[in-house]
């Protein structure tokens, strides 16, 4: 039981007392590792150690996501003297070869470069890009084992708050740090907390939005799979700020390992004192429940978000009143989202002052990306606010896969906009990326390639708002769907130019009048590919002609001089469509052919074109 | 109070008013589609989802609703720049891209606020085509037609259904452009735990919900040559049918209604207020026994049928509790196919029997069951006032031009207490009439009970009757009944009588009335000319009604008598939460 601050000390430094083995071995055992195979490498490397008799001098550590999905699973040694690498893409039959050479390097092995430092514990190091603080613990520690967490400054923060601090000065330190809400809406913490704290005495609740529903974002996840008592932490932080004595965490249920470890860490939270009535004995009560979405995006719209816990459907109201003043069940309630709350402890501990020293002026600290598409390197990454996208996307990244030519990048998840080169030296804040026409969002980040077609990038995210809009208002459930129509004319090659300024002025109008986040955003995809891309919605509409060969009612293939007869494409075409006599030129029957691209990708005498 | 600036002209409102309110203070009615407000229920539906009343407001990014902005201090508004006029005009454009153009054969044509609309924004074309919305036409039961594909995500239906009626049975049913106000699950009407109250119809804007129509049954048997048809017609048709002709609201057209009823060709043209007198002589005589015998107490009125689908479905436990007695209208029914068919020598079968009812669970309720003996209905058919009107006018029959005309006889002759039926507190201002000359034996000096009128969703008084104290509750919309009910249940409240009415106000607010919109201030004048038509009456207790005395005289007996238990009262079924019948 930890009641006091001194017993946090006294059993914090019993647990370093006990000393770490010479050898520590890290596996990522998150939803994205477990789904590479990181199990069945986990169970080789116990037998393999036990085999050796390395037990006692090797500890495994089952930690969270270290955010290098496309090197999963992936194995960390670490040792004492000689510091640590990363293998990437180990295979059940790596494990022996590791461990034979866990004191040096295994030959012919990937290794992963590190390419982060932890601002609050190591100085910058030039070479580095990534800084990690909402990350600092996930791929470190063992998720599930609160020790790990308090070895690693867990809950020193709360104590701090709780027992040398107000509440009102850990808003002043909150607002001082200019942290901002990294749900997308980038507005400004510690002036939510304050209007909540503000609000008369009485029931208050402090919410966690774990609702993460953009497509391809996932760093809510990996915070809470890999440091699940962070969150409740500054849960109880805030709780302590406002002046609320529960805390509910609405989580997608689609996160079931996320779910599992949040009961874990809240289970042990409890247990040890940390959680519950009276905790470090400062007279500070605060209780943190879960509660389950079905997966709606739109209910990661506060308000939408409070309606789905309260039983009803789970649409967005009109504000005000804010949540701050009239939220869960009419009482004064705060929503945050995971990756502010992750920011939380360190800022306490570090102070306002030390946060500023990340980031830029407007947006200090960091900010996690979920580097998608078509780059090599896809994953998790955590960057200073004010980083240059080319160094996100060339540096971090590693560039585009096949040495395909960059296109475009799309920040912001379903609703941000689409970028192009020219962009490419913008340092990425949330001011900065507005003034390009898109937005921080959740940080989801999509790389496009020469073999993207814009207009039908734009139809494909304004499929899913489609598919996500809650319907309740107008220029949402209508005007998406009417702009959805409009691109699929032009991708079908049926629209004509006076489509274009249809497109905008509808486009404008739903920014201007829909209800939440969600539909004043929806149009962004289209206006940014239209302001960036605009010749390709000419070719599309002028020319009927698809540039990138996507849209298939606009491409047409065709058999060149090249054909030698080999057959091959005409036993390949899944609708029979290719005639030919066995070498002789063979010939495509358009009206049959379903552009399904199979003879394209079967030939091997570059006798198909794709026109 | 705060001071802002709209379209330059400064204004002085109240803290707690919206841009909306504070724009019709200078003159300028911003319009509005999904709002919906009944200032006589201090009821408000401000959801703010059709975006059609947006305004810029100085300092936002986004125009803002003017229907649920709250003003403040110093705000600057603007609403007619070009920016919100486009944008006005835009969400208008998508909601008719999505609603079938059919106006000219719709149920609400001319009652059609989005025709409205857009005749006032005078948008002459759709510029956003595209699909629309498809969903099955719900004809599932006899009262109420949804056609969703004229849905336009108002929500005034389900707040009415849930908020003021506390019914639950339509809420947002799918998401994105699928998105539609309905049944869980879409299911039928039928199968829903719906009262068929119609205060849904009477909020939805267009012609999503209407009345199932029943005027061309009534031309039929008008025209069928061997069959006796006769009319009843409910109190609070008279003080609203005029309405539908350019009469001022509150007009008391009684005897123009009876004129155009017989111009249409029905062969008697009787007063559910007959029937309605009937029913307090039953009534009271249930309720005067109880009150002796000091059991199941209180007694709750029965004559609503949307009230009593409702107390079966939310409050099967209370089913002792309603009186016993029929409504008006199936008493009516249940004596034209007994002592008036065998007086004329007629087979019941023989006679077809019209309601014309403000309501539209009046429709269902001639429907039940238990109301159609050997098979015969007791009540045949049903129109509301609406359908009335309609037929009044493709008869070519201006109601304002005709002269008055009496009721038939014997089943036209009422009472003031049978009229005040059409009003919440009328059924109980009646019955209290009755019982304190029946416990006193003396006649009553004061028989207006003026604590029980008036638009207040709970009423409540206690009335000395014969040295007893009698504790006397009315409510009208079943959210307020709901609130009684379950004070009831838990014991915490306790009653001799109770007076429950579906609709908030009583029937003169009722889903087939006229449709007063949010022109709330037509209920009230409603009301008082039922009071009105009251204090015209020569008689104005149901127990003086001569030919009510000469039916027990010649047929029932005595109230509460056998015969009269066998026509003249019912039973109640418990129901889940969904329907069975």
């Amino acid at each position: 039981m930890i009641d006091s601050v001194e017993t946090l000390k006294q059993r914090v430094e019993a647990l370093k007392k006990e000393g770490t083995a010479a050898t520590r071995i890290l596996i990522s055992m998150g939803t994205c590792g477990i789904a590479a195979g990181a199990v069945p490498v986990l169970e080789e490397l116990k037998r393999v150690l036990a085999e050796r008799q390395l037990e006692d001098k090797v500890e495994i550590i089952e930690a969270g996501c270290i955010g290098q999905c496309y090197a999963e699973p992936s194995v960390e040694i670490c040792n004492a003297g000689s510091g640590s690498v990363i293998y990437g893409g180990v295979k059940v039959h790596d494990v022996g070869l590791i461990v034979s050479h866990i004191e040096d390097l295994a030959p012919d092995m990937n290794t992963v470069e590190k390419t982060w430092y932890y601002p609050e514990t190591e100085k910058n190091t030039r070479n580095k890009i990534q800084a990690r603080i909402v990350l600092r613990n996930s791929g470190r520690i063992d998720p599930e084992k609160l020790e790990d967490y308090l070895k690693n400054e867990g809950y020193q923060a709360l104590a701090k708050a709780l027992t040398e601090m107000t509440s009102e000065d850990v808003i002043k330190e909150i607002t001082e740090s200019g942290l901002r809400g990294r749900g997308g809406g980038g507005f400004p913490t510690g002036m939510k907390w304050n209007f909540a704290a503000q609000q008369p005495a009485g029931r208050k609740y402090m919410i966690c939005n774990a609702d993460e529903g953009d497509p391809g974002a996932f760093m809510d996840r990996a915070v809470l799979e890999g440091d699940p008592h962070a969150v409740l932490e500054a849960m109880a932080i805030g709780g302590y700020a406002i002046g609320a004595d529960t805390g509910i965490i609405y989580i997608r249920a689609e996160y079931p390992l996320a779910v599992k470890r949040l009961k874990i860490a809240i289970k042990q939270a409890e247990e040890n004192g940390l959680l519950g009535d009276n905790i470090f004995g400062s007279g500070f009560n605060f209780k943190i429940q879960l509660k389950y979405g079905a997966g709606a995006f739109v209910c990661g719209e506060e308000t939408a978000l409070i309606h789905s816990i309260e039983g009803k459907r789970g649409e967005p109201t009109f504000k005000p009143p804010f949540p701050a003043v009239s939220g869960l069940w009419g009482k004064p309630t705060v929503v945050n989202n995971v990756e502010t709350y992750a920011n939380i402890p360190a800022i306490i501990r570090s102070g306002a002052k030390w946060f500023r020293t990340i980031g830029t002026e407007k947006s200090p600290g960091t900010k996690v990306f979920a580097l998608a598409g078509k780059v090599e390197n896809v994953g998790l990454v955590e960057v200073p606010m004010g980083t240059k996208l080319r160094d996100i996307i060339f540096g971090l990244g590693g560039g585009i896969r096949d040495g395909k030519e960059f296109k475009a990048v799309q920040t912001g998840g379903p609703s941000g906009g689409c970028l192009k080169y020219d962009r490419l030296d913008t340092g990425i804040d949330y001011e900065s990326l507005a003034a390009i026409g898109s937005m921080m969002g959740s940080g989801g980040m999509i790389v496009m390639d020469e073999d993207d077609c814009m207009v039908n990038v734009a139809k494909y995210f304004l499929d899913f708002t489609l598919d996500e809009s809650c319907g309740k208002c107008t220029p949402c459930r209508i005007g998406n769907t009417r702009l959805h129509e409009m691109l699929e004319r032009i991708c079908e090659g049926k629209a004509t130019m006076d489509i274009i300024t249809k497109l905008k002025n509808l486009s404008y109008a739903i920014k201007d009048t829909a209800l939440c986040g969600l539909g004043q955003t929806s149009p962004n995809p289209v206006l940014s590919t239209l302001a960036n891309f605009e010749d390709e919605y000419l070719a599309h509409i002028t020319d009927k002609h698809c540039p990138a060969g996507v849209c298939t009612k606009l491409i047409t293939f065709k058999i060149n001089d090249n054909c030698v007869g080999c057959t091959l494409c005409a036993r390949n075409c899944p609708v029979s469509c290719i005639s030919g006599e066995r070498k002789e030129k063979h010939h495509i029957d358009q009206d049959k052919c379903i552009k399904c691209g199979v003879c394209y990708q079967a030939c091997k005498f570059h006798a198909i074109d794709k026109l | 109070m705060v001071n802002i600036t709209i379209n330059n002209i400064p204004v002085k409102v109240a803290k707690n008013a919206t841009i909306l309110t504070a724009a019709q203070k200078i003159g300028i009615k911003i319009p509005t589609l999904c709002h919906f407000e009944l200032d006589c229920f201090s009821f408000e539906h401000r959801i703010g989802s059709c975006r059609i009343c947006v305004v810029e407001v100085e300092g936002r990014r986004n125009l803002a609703p003017a229907c649920c902005t709250p003003v403040a201090e110093g705000m600057v508004v603007k609403t007619n720049t070009l920016r919100a006029i486009n944008a006005r005009r835009t969400s208008l454009d998508l909601i008719l891209s999505d609603h079938p153009k059919d106006c000219l054969t719709c149920e609400k044509n001319g009652d059609c606020e989005l025709q409205r609309l857009a005749g006032e924004m005078a948008l002459h074309h759709v510029l956003y085509e595209g699909k629309m919305s498809e969903y099955k036409l719900d004809l599932s039961c006899d009262a109420i037609v949804r056609d969703l594909d004229k849905c336009i995500m108002c929500r005034r239906c389900e707040s009415a259904c849930n908020d003021i009626q506390t019914v639950g049975v339509l809420s947002g049913v799918g998401r994105g452009f699928e998105a539609v106000v309905g049944t869980a699950e879409l299911m039928p009407l039928k199968d829903s735990k719906c009262v068929y109250c119609g205060q849904c119809v009477l909020a939805c804007p267009v012609g999503a919900l209407t009345e199932e129509n029943h005027r061309y049954h009534v031309w039929r048997a008008l025209n069928s040559k061997d069959k006796h048809v006769v009319v009843q017609t409910a109190p609070a048709v008279r003080v609203a049918i005029g309405e539908a002709f350019g009469m001022a609201p509150g007009t008391i057209a009684t005897g123009q209604m009876v004129a155009g009823l017989k111009l249409l060709g029905f062969d008697k043209v009787f007063d559910t207020d007959f029937a309605a007198d009937l029913t307090i002589m039953e009534e009271t005589t249930e309720l005067i026994e109880r009150l002796k015998k000091n059991e199941n107490l209180p007694i709750l009125t029965s004559c609503c049928p949307g009230w009593v689908k409702f107390m079966e479905h939310q409050f099967p436990d209370l089913l002792y509790m309603p009186s016993t007695a029929k409504s008006p209208q199936q008493m009516f029914g249940a004596i034209a196919k007994s002592y008036y068919a065998e007086k004329l020598g007629l087979k019941p079968e023989d006679i077809i029997v019209v309601s014309v009812m403000p309501c539209l669970s009046k429709k269902y309720e001639a429907s039940r069951k238990e109301f159609a003996p050997n098979g015969i209905r007791d009540v045949d058919m049903v129109i509301s006032t609406r359908e009335l009107a309609n037929m009044f006018k493709e008869a070519g029959i201006q109601l304002g031009k005709l002269e008055s005309r009496e009721y038939d006889n014997p089943l036209g002759e009422s009472t003031g207490a049978g009229v005040i039926f059409g009003a919440s507190g009328g059924v109980l201002e009646a019955a209290l009439r009755t019982a304190a000359e029946w416990l006193t034996s003396e006649e009553l000096k004061e028989i207006n009970f003026t604590a029980v009128r008036g638009l207040e969703g709970i009423k409540e008084a206690t009335v000395p009757v014969a040295g007893i104290d009698v504790k006397v509750a009315v409510c009208s919309g079943l959210g307020n009944a709901r609130k009684i009910l379950e004070k009831i249940r838990r014991g915490e409240a306790q009653y001799h009588a109770i007076e429950i009415m579906a609709c908030p106000g009583g029937c003169l607010n009722g889903g087939g009335q006229p449709y007063a919109r949010e022109n709330s201030s037509i209920l009230a004048k409603r009301a008082a000319a039922l009071y009105k038509a009251d204090e015209g009456m020569p008689i104005r207790k149901s127990h003086e009604n001569p030919h009510i005395k000469k039916l027990y005289a010649e047929f029932l007996g005595k109230p509460g008598s056998h015969i009269a238990h066998k026509l003249l009262h019912t039973t109640y079924t418990p129901r889940g939460d969904v329907c069975d019948a």
